[in-house]
């Protein structure tokens, strides 16, 4: 019960904080915008469908580890550690609450992509969808683990370059993974952005969902609960 | 002497390289309101952190109603407020309210009475980070003594606080006490110690005084709370030389 609450109160500080919430919705469409007006055809349909996934991502790594660490300089954190609340449900409501937010984002600007932009994928919006809000929990659970090693702000706000940026330029946007080093492409291969980056390039090109697809989803999925497990381990009800 | 409801025993707890609490003894009675008195960097919330068990200590030990402090069944029977107001700036007082009410399956009733009894029902739907810095804190102490705990643990509760609503707040706090609920509180105030069952004065991680505030004035010859402090600092003072 109380993961329900848990994840109902984080809604709700997002529910009164508008302006996050119009730039949630915002942001991405106008990038996504950005990119129609730099590219065009086969090449921005390619970048397009990537961004889709990359933007939850980032985004919610970033509100995840800010949010995160608010809970930790208020003191709210500390508080709530001193009550009957389980550890996993704290950090679990923010999976779904962030991940809900997230979907409801990858919903609209996937219709702004389809629908304005002309995007052509062969597989369905749906699957678009689904994964892009496999890769904002994915984002969350990063961003949770990250800021257990943030003691401030500026120190947050610079795991995104550490934690998010090598998975961005590893996962096959930039150069495709077969083009790549060896040694570059093993590392890509641990990385789980490479996964949901691949999966939404199988949509791309199947009509219909394929085996790789549902295995890299699990894979992304695997990678979520592995995060989790290791926020909670860091979460330490007494501190110095 | 009644029901011990916290008992410390040889408390040391470093933060730093800084030895904030010294070999620390004290017992507090069940059912009373003991005040925590002491100077700023004495050790106060140290001390009262290690007794709700989010303090890492380096030896000695608690016992929270006969159970070691920070043990799972003591969550839901401790409340805890945080010097500085520990809620959600971006949530109102009754959805901060409820939020911690529901964390001990309680459900909205109960959240509402608390925030009347710290005297923000006309604040209720007001996000808190609207809230002047006195309404902050009594939203934090709302979420405090929203599951009515058998001990509460309060870092300076009345700080910024009007005299009538500190009078209020003290008048709450005897009522609580009276219900059976143990409440250690920590003050800067000397006037509100007066109100208090029991004090315990510390001062650089250790205990100089720990008697009824009748007793502390008489053993340092003074009626005045604040010259009993001084007489018993000189008085330790000389008895170390």
């Amino acid at each position: 019960m109380t993961l329900v609450h848990t994840t109902g109160r984080i809604l709700r500080q997002l529910r009164h904080d508008r302006r996050t919430v119009a730039l949630l919705i915002l942001v991405p469409s106008l990038l996504l915008t950005l990119l129609y007006y730099m590219f065009s055809g086969p090449v921005f349909d390619r970048v397009a469908l990537i961004m889709l996934g990359i933007f939850p991502f980032l985004i919610m790594f970033l509100i995840t580890s800010i949010a995160m660490l608010r809970e930790r300089t208020t003191g709210t954190l500390e508080r709530l550690l001193t009550t009957p609340l389980r550890k996993t449900d704290l950090l679990f409501g923010y999976g779904i609450a962030f991940g809900v937010a997230a979907a409801v984002q990858a919903a609209i600007v996937s219709g702004v992509a389809y629908w304005l932009l002309g995007l052509d994928t062969r597989g369905s919006a749906g699957f678009v969808i689904l994964i892009a809000a496999a890769n904002a929990v994915l984002g969350v659970a990063l961003g949770l683990l990250a800021s257990a090693f943030a003691r401030t702000e500026f120190q947050a706000v610079q795991f995104m370059p550490v934690v998010a940026l090598p998975q961005i330029l590893l996962c096959g946007l930039f150069v495709a993974r077969e083009d790549m080093a060896g040694w570059l492409q093993a590392i890509s291969d641990v990385l789980p952005l490479t996964y949901s980056v691949e999966a939404l390039q199988e949509v791309g090109a199947h009509a219909d969902p394929t085996g790789t697809m549902w295995r890299d989803l699990a894979i992304v999925g695997g990678a979520v609960i592995l995060a989790l497990i290791a926020a909670a381990g860091t979460l330490r009800r007494r501190t110095p | 002497m009644a029901n011990t409801a916290i008992k410390v025993n040889d408390l040391v707890v470093k933060r730093g390289r800084r030895r904030v609490l010294h070999n620390f003894t004290c017992s507090i009675p069940a059912g009373s309101v003991t005040g925590l008195l002491g100077p700023s960097g004495s050790g106060k919330t140290t001390l009262m952190r290690a007794i709700v068990g989010v303090q890492i200590v380096e030896s000695g030990e608690i016992q929270v109603l006969g159970r070691p402090a920070g043990h799972k069944d003591l969550r839901s029977q401790i409340g805890y407020l945080t010097q500085a107001p520990s809620v959600y700036a971006d949530l109102t007082v009754r959805e901060n309210a409820r939020y911690f009410a529901a964390l001990y399956g309680l459900g909205a009733k109960v959240a509402d009475a608390a925030v009347r009894d710290v005297g923000l029902s006309d604040a209720a739907g007001q996000l808190v980070a609207n809230l002047s810095g006195g309404q902050r804190s009594r939203a934090s102490l709302a979420c405090a003594i929203v599951s009515q705990p058998r001990v509460l643990v309060l870092d300076e509760p009345t700080v910024g606080q009007d005299p009538v609503l500190r009078d209020e707040l003290w008048k709450r706090f005897r009522d609580f006490a009276d219900q059976g609920t143990t409440i250690l509180v920590s003050s800067h105030v000397m006037d509100e110690a007066n109100r208090c069952d029991r004090l315990l004065l510390i001062r650089e991680g250790r205990l100089i005084a720990d008697d009824p505030p009748a007793a502390v004035k008489a053993s340092a010859g003074t009626d005045d709370l604040d010259q009993a402090f001084l007489n018993l600092i000189l008085a330790g003072q000389e008895a170390a030389s």
